[in-house]
């Protein structure tokens, strides 16, 4: 269960360098590739079983192969590095200690695609991750894998860098479109998807980094052979930001079906409760996917032990369950307040809401404004019911998923942990005496 | 052609209708209510949410139900869809919660509003609202701006529908006029003060679903529910020339463009025609205008609805607002 199949390198010095990336059996999957017919290339992603990474956890093969190839349109494949969700810090780490890699998979899925010029939109804060890209561009091209005529077959390749300018909106795949064209980073409605009609208006695949980083190896070994890791649905490797109260926070490439037990307390990964604190929650993908209680969140509701796959943490729905999204894992121990960190998570979505649809707009600050007023002993009891409606009128109604991932983590902080907000509402006073050694920011 | 139900009426319409646009050829109940939609403005609509739908069957070829509400402005009715608008209680639920949502931030000073009785967020919250907000909130501020010497922006009633800075986008060359920022925080403006300067920037005021766009030439001079509209007509260079002269007694207090029954124009009107002829004289006055859209503006107007007026009234009183009003119960 510790296989690496990304970050097995990561351990060699100067493995961000090109020539010794390349000594170390780096770039084969474009050798490879470039011998391949592209239909093939998107059959062994397809056989992989590859899900997205970026969080929403669709097959990566099958959105690749709805790509138009008939129209005879352009096609463009954009690397997906806006990383911005609470939580999640995979992406980063992947591109600054192994920038070949991030490319030799564009290059690889560039060629599945057929595309001829391909963006990685990087996130604006990532200044110093820009840089780093952009040398490995460089090298890329000086050894011939990237530019005119690859390696003497007669295919063309450029990638461009693009940087976002601090919006996590940005990282939804159509906003990343449409920022990418120059404009105002506003979700776009669909359908039509990228895939029919997207940068331009023409055929596009937007993938996440983590994606596309483990094309070289599902092209070098073969969509079977990637199969064979993991569990069945939940294939391959994941990595997973670590955080919270634990004692190794960090990144950590798991094979998929780990028990959570394992990863939360083994000293291979997180090594237990920091302290010897007792568990309270864990968010496990982010800040967007629902929070459990600690007895929900090793156990499912049948019993059966948790184990990190898309199935299992999802078992039981959002009544029991949550999602594993984008691998952003944030473990809280008992002194955390769920209330206080709801309103952080609800004070970012209200900060990040592009304001094109109502529901958004509105209701995330709305839900802000009652957290922060229940978090800091202003709260009534109606303010509960209150919050949930305003919750479940945001869900489902909005244009992209950023009105739900605002709304989902109030829902499951509801439904699980009542009787805290209950207690805010009570105890006034104790609730301002709390000390929390954080200053309080205004509310605007 | 290609069948679908509306509130289980059943119609033909032409491949690639909205199910919108199929459900005002039914028109009445029928119809979801458009806060962003406008026909004639490229790109428009998706934003409001108050036109969501439920699809209870997708398609002939495909039966099942789409997983959450729809948007009727821009999904495209399939064969065999089968719709349900005024018929479903869930999307009357999420109707009323997005009227709340776009009031959240609304000052509701229609007591001093131009826009009072022509308003479609008014006659929206007056249709699917409820009785009472629930948001005990800071709203936002704005100063009031002047974008040029004929249009007044208030920022404060904006819902951002987005409608105008399509307006400014499609029949201006340059663009002086958009959103900046973000989220809560966005707000429609002009590039550092600019003057909104076209032939054609008066119908800014008239895609203005709500007060945030008013006619600086017009502003506190008169409630619209005092005036007579005329249908008039000129011969005009610029525009069709087709408009509405806005009177009391002999004097035009204003000129706008023609509405049809959902609030759109279909022939947008030069600046001319709106803001240099306010005399009777320039126009061929061809008669009273009949107000299709029951609201506070019909009263003592030529409606087509009139008689039924005081019934509708009650009915609209009667159902569920009554009951949603709280301490009523
Ligand atoms: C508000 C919002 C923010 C998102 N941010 C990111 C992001 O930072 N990085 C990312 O890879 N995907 C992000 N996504 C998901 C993308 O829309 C898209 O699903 C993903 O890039 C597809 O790549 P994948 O199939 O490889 O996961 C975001 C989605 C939403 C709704
Ligand atoms: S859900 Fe929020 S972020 Fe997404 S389009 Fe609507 S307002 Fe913008
Ligand atoms: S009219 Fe359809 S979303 Fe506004």
């Amino acid at each position: 269960m510790s296989r690496k199949i990304l970050l097995d390198k990561i351990g060699i010095a100067g493995i961000e360098t090109f020539p010794v990336y390349r000594s170390n059996g780096g770039y084969a999957s474009v050798e490879k590739a470039l011998k391949m017919q592209p239909a093939d290339i998107v059959e062994e992603v397809k056989k992989s079983g590859l899900r997205g990474r970026g969080g929403a956890g669709f097959p990566t093969g099958l959105k690749w192969s709805f790509i138009d190839k008939k129209s005879g349109r352009p096609r463009y494949l954009v690397c997906n590095a806006d990383e911005s969700e609470p939580g999640t810090f995979k992406d980063r780490f992947l591109m600054e200690k192994l920038p070949h890699l991030v490319l030799e998979g564009m290059i690889t899925a560039s060629i599945a695609l057929e595309a001829n010029l391909s963006f990685i939109y990087v996130r604006g804060e990532f200044r110093w991750i820009i840089k780093i890209l952009e040398k490995a561009i460089v090298e890329a091209k000086e050894a011939g894998f990237l530019g005119r005529n690859i390696l003497g077959t007669g295919y063309n390749l450029e990638i461009v860098v693009q940087t976002g300018a601090g919006a996590y909106i940005c990282g939804e795949e159509t906003a990343l479109i449409e920022s990418l064209e120059g404009k105002r980073g506003n979700p776009r409605i669909k359908p039509p998807f990228p895939a029919v009609s997207g940068l331009y208006g023409n055929p596009t695949v937007v993938s996440n980094v983590e994606s596309i980083a483990a094309v070289p190896w599902i092209v070098n070994n073969g969509g079977a052979e990637y199969a064979k890791i993991g569990v069945p649905k939940s294939s391959g490797t994941k990595l997973i930001s670590a955080c919270g109260n634990i004692n190794n926070p960090g990144v950590y490439e798991i094979e998929l079906g780990l028990p959570v037990k394992d990863f939360l307390f083994a000293p291979e990964w997180c090594g237990g409760m920091k302290n010897g604190k007792r568990l309270k929650a864990v968010v496990a993908g982010g800040s967007s996917v629902p929070i459990l209680p600690a007895g929900l969140f090793l156990k499912t509701a049948n019993g059966e032990d948790r184990l990190m796959s898309y199935e299992s943490l999802a078992d039981g729905g959002f009544a029991t369950g949550t999602m594993l999204g984008s691998g952003g894992f944030i473990v809280y121990d008992e002194d955390q307040c769920i209330v206080r960190n709801t309103w952080n998570f609800t004070r970012f979505y209200h900060h990040e809401s592009c304001g094109q649809c109502s529901p958004c707009r509105e209701g995330t600050g709305w839900m802000e404004r009652i957290l922060h007023n229940i978090e800091n002993g202003h709260g009534k009891m109606s303010d509960i019911d209150l919050l949930w409606d305003v919750q479940k009128k945001i869900e489902g109604n909005t244009i992209c998923p950023l009105g739900d991932a605002a709304a989902w983590p109030v829902a499951a902080a509801i439904r699980h942990f009542r009787d805290e907000f209950e207690w805010h509402i009570k105890e006034p006073k104790e609730c301002m005496v709390r000390n929390f050694g954080i200053a309080e920011p205004a509310i605007v | 052609m290609i069948k679908v139900t509306i509130d289980g009426i059943e119609l033909e319409v032409e491949e690639g209708t909205t199910i919108m646009n199929a459900a005002r050829k039914i028109g009445g109940e029928v119809v979801p209510p458009a806060m962003c939609y406008y026909t004639s403005l490229k790109g428009s609509g998706g934003k409001c949410r108050a036109c969501l739908v439920k699809v209870a069957q997708g398609s002939a070829k495909d039966p099942r139900p789409m997983p959450k509400l729809v948007a009727s402005c821009c999904t495209n009715v399939q064969d065999g869809m089968v719709v349900l608008n005024s018929t479903s209680p869930e999307v009357l639920e999420t109707r009323r919660g997005i009227v709340e949502f776009l009031l959240v931030n609304h000052p509701l000073d229609c007591p001093i509003c131009d826009q009072a009785g022509e308003c479609e967020l008014q006659n929206f919250a007056f249709d699917h609202g409820l009785q009472k907000t629930r948001s005990e909130f800071h709203r936002r501020e704005f100063d009031p701006i002047d974008i040029g010497p004929h249009i007044k922006l208030h920022m404060t009633r904006c819902i951002l529908c987005y409608r105008c800075t399509m307006v400014a986008d499609q029949l201006t060359e340059e663009r002086v006029h958009g959103v900046l920022w973000r989220g809560e925080a966005s707000e429609i403006s002009t590039y550092i003060q600019k003057a909104v300067e076209n032939d054609f920037s008066g119908n800014m005021i008239d895609v203005c679903p709500v007060g945030a766009l008013t006619d600086r030439h017009f502003r506190f001079r008169n409630r619209v529910w005092f005036l007579n509209p005329m249908d008039a007509h000129r011969n005009c260079s610029k525009c069709s020339g087709k408009v509405v002269l806005w009177m009391r007694g002999e004097e035009v207090y204003r000129v706008t463009a023609r509405k049809d029954q959902y609030d759109e124009v279909k022939e947008f009107i030069c600046n001319e025609c709106r803001w240099d002829h306010y005399d009777t004289k320039d126009w061929v006055v061809e008669g009273p205008r009949a107000v299709e859209k029951w609201s506070v503006i019909t009263a003592n107007k030529y409606s087509k609805e009139t008689v039924e007026l005081p019934e509708q009234l009650f009915s609209k009183l009667d159902n569920a607002k009554w009951d949603s009003f709280e301490g009523v119960t």
